[in-house]
């Protein structure tokens, strides 16, 4: 009865009433049902965070009575450890970008006869078990005094995301319109001088795609913080967590606390950032 | 003069040739020395008694094929190795159903979808160590909400992580949590490439509902899946964290897998050799499933 009215009285009424069918308000309510079961875990977490007694025998639903007690304690233990993942993550996005975005550049544009040699190898490359390579790489870096350092980690940090920032950049450079980059080369700009003044400023978003995936893997990092490092001076905070894991879990909140002090970056890049993590996202495709 | 002038212009392509390799030199250098130096010195490893003297006093004596012997077989290896196939097959198995059943229901129309898809990703994203240490709360036996909440029904605490009955399905489940969201990425953007017009001649013949996923969805949906699931097998095979940050291959080592093992004897045994020789053995499968999904995507561009 009230379509009807609205139907002849409201169009603009009508058509929002046709947006929202009665089913997609059903589809609606179950989508919201898959989410809060897939990402419950994840309000635990915070809600085991904010628990007063530390013990989650006692934790109720809700954080009715939220204390912050268990920060306190996760920053004067591990906030030392969160500087040092930051540190390690920032310097392994300048890492991965400085030598992946070149590489990214010249598979695109240039005419290498061994292209697809060489993005097998990058293919491959990715799928070599992370404990294979800290196998071998605790001899070397024990040989060149890279344990224990931010470099060491920095390094091979950047090394699982250099070959994933390849190939989205590549992807991206390679629909660089080939009159943008001739026109440079006409005016008489070198290859250094295209790829930094045309074809960088043009790939911004592969670029910031591959910079946020690099500093989540970076951060994300667990292997080779627990292979690369033999004493707590430099301890990322991933290992915080582990380490946490084997001698307090009478602790609940200050473990959950730092939890979610580790999950920050991930939600928040995935609230203000998510065109350029639904890109690497599709991206992993190839990765 | 008319000799000058060729010789200038080889020189220039030879400079420009050389510019332009630079441009590959650092990350070329780099898959060497991060990819290429760890296959090789895991292989030589794999052959040598290399233990923490080896660090001290640099020998490392050859010792043939010692090392894979040792590994396979020591007590562990059958349990592992099968560890490792039920882990494997159980995570992906509840991966892609789940994720493919995500992406099909993502594909309707409804408000706020392409939010909510965004959010699933959030699993994903998380540090797999947070994942872990979650699911350890919430595992617990005596005071995880899980049992809590099985408990309103009636159904006894389940010793999740405590039980070698019980662990290694615990350790599937988290890791079938973390692995959603990248399968409904993956299967989601495959659905969205297939023609809407097909779907539309299917439903003139009659064929809608289970009909068309049967006989549309799931053939143009081919190359995706297989790429979908051959990663998920590499990526699958190779985890530790989860492994490690819930059980540490226990209780009574009934989460043991060969990765973990790999680990456990280079980095809490100092049996470096036999710890490569772990290793080798992981690259291997990894290798075989490499190969079929390296075949598949040809296909699929050849296609």
């Amino acid at each position: 009865m009230t379509t009807t009215e609205l139907l002849t009285v409201h169009p603009s009424a009508a058509s929002r009433a046709r947006a929202l069918k009665p089913k997609q308000v059903v589809y609606a309510i179950i989508g919201i049902v898959i989410l809060v079961i897939m990402l419950f875990p994840v309000y635990w977490m915070i809600n085991a965070s904010l628990q007063p007694s530390g013990n989650t025998l006692t934790a109720g639903i809700f954080p009715t009575n939220p204390s912050w007690a268990g920060y306190e304690k996760a920053i004067t233990d591990q906030g030392a450890n969160l500087v040092t993942s930051l540190i390690i993550s920032v310097g392994a996005v300048i890492v991965c970008l400085a030598i992946a975005a070149p590489a990214a550049y010249a598979l695109a544009q240039f005419r290498y006869r061994w292209i697809s040699v060489a993005l097998l190898i990058i293919l491959i490359g990715q799928m070599i078990p992370g404990i294979v390579i800290a196998n071998a790489l605790y001899a070397a870096y024990n040989d060149l005094g890279l344990l224990n350092t931010h470099v060491g980690l920095i390094i091979a940090d950047a090394s699982q995301s250099i070959p994933f920032a390849i190939i989205v950049m590549r992807a991206f450079m390679m629909n660089i319109h080939p009159s943008i980059i001739e026109a440079a080369r006409v005016d008489g700009a070198g290859q250094v001088r295209t790829f930094w003044s045309i074809a960088l400023p043009v790939s911004k978003n592969a670029l910031i795609t591959a910079g946020l995936f690099a500093f989540l893997f970076a951060w994300s990092d667990f292997l080779f913080a627990l292979t690369l490092t033999t004493t707590s001076d430099i301890r990322p905070v991933t290992l915080g967590i582990y380490q946490y894991l084997g001698t307090q879990v009478s602790n609940w909140s200050a473990v959950m606390a730092t939890a979610v002090l580790s999950s920050l970056p991930a939600i928040i890049l995935l609230l203000i950032a998510q065109k350029y993590i639904a890109a690497g996202a599709m991206g992993g495709s190839v990765k | 003069m008319t000799t000058a002038t060729p010789i200038r212009a080889r020189r220039r392509i030879r400079r420009d040739d050389v510019v332009k390799f630079m441009f590959v030199v650092p990350a070329a250098v780099y898959v060497l020395l991060f990819f290429g130096y760890p296959i090789v010195k895991n292989l030589t490893m794999s052959f040598q008694d290399y233990t923490t003297k080896t660090f001290f006093t640099g020998e490392a004596p050859w010792v043939g094929l010692d090392n894979y012997v040792t590994a396979i077989t020591s007590n562990l290896f059958g349990p592992s190795l099968l560890n490792t196939a039920l882990f494997t097959a159980g995570s992906l198995l509840g991966q892609f159903v789940i994720g493919l059943a995500l992406a099909l229901f993502f594909q309707k129309k409804f408000p706020l979808s392409s939010v909510m898809r965004a959010l699933l990703l959030l699993p994903w994203l998380l540090p797999l160590i947070v994942a872990s240490a979650t699911w350890r709360s919430i595992l617990d036996q005596d005071s995880g909400i899980l049992n809590r909440f099985l408990g309103v029904f009636g159904l006894d605490a389940v010793p999740w992580l405590t039980s070698p009955d019980v662990a290694l399905i615990a350790v599937i489940i988290v890791n079938i949590w973390v692995g959603i969201p990248f399968n409904v990425t993956l299967l989601y953007g495959g659905l969205q490439d297939i023609p809407e017009e097909l779907y539309e001649a299917a439903s003139l013949d009659g064929a809608t509902g289970w009909k068309a996923f049967w006989h549309i969805t799931l053939p143009n949906l081919r190359a995706v899946i297989s790429v979908t699931l051959v990663l998920g097998v590499v990526y699958t095979l190779k985890v530790l964290d989860v492994i490690l940050g819930l059980t540490g291959g226990g209780p009574a080592n009934a989460t043991q897998t060969i990765a973990i093992r790999s680990y456990q004897t280079s980095f809490i045994d100092f049996e470096f050799g036999v710890g490569a020789a772990f290793s080798n053995i992981l690259i291997l499968i990894s290798l075989v499933f490499a190969i079929i999904y390296l075949r598949g995507t040809r296909k699929a561009v050849d296609e």
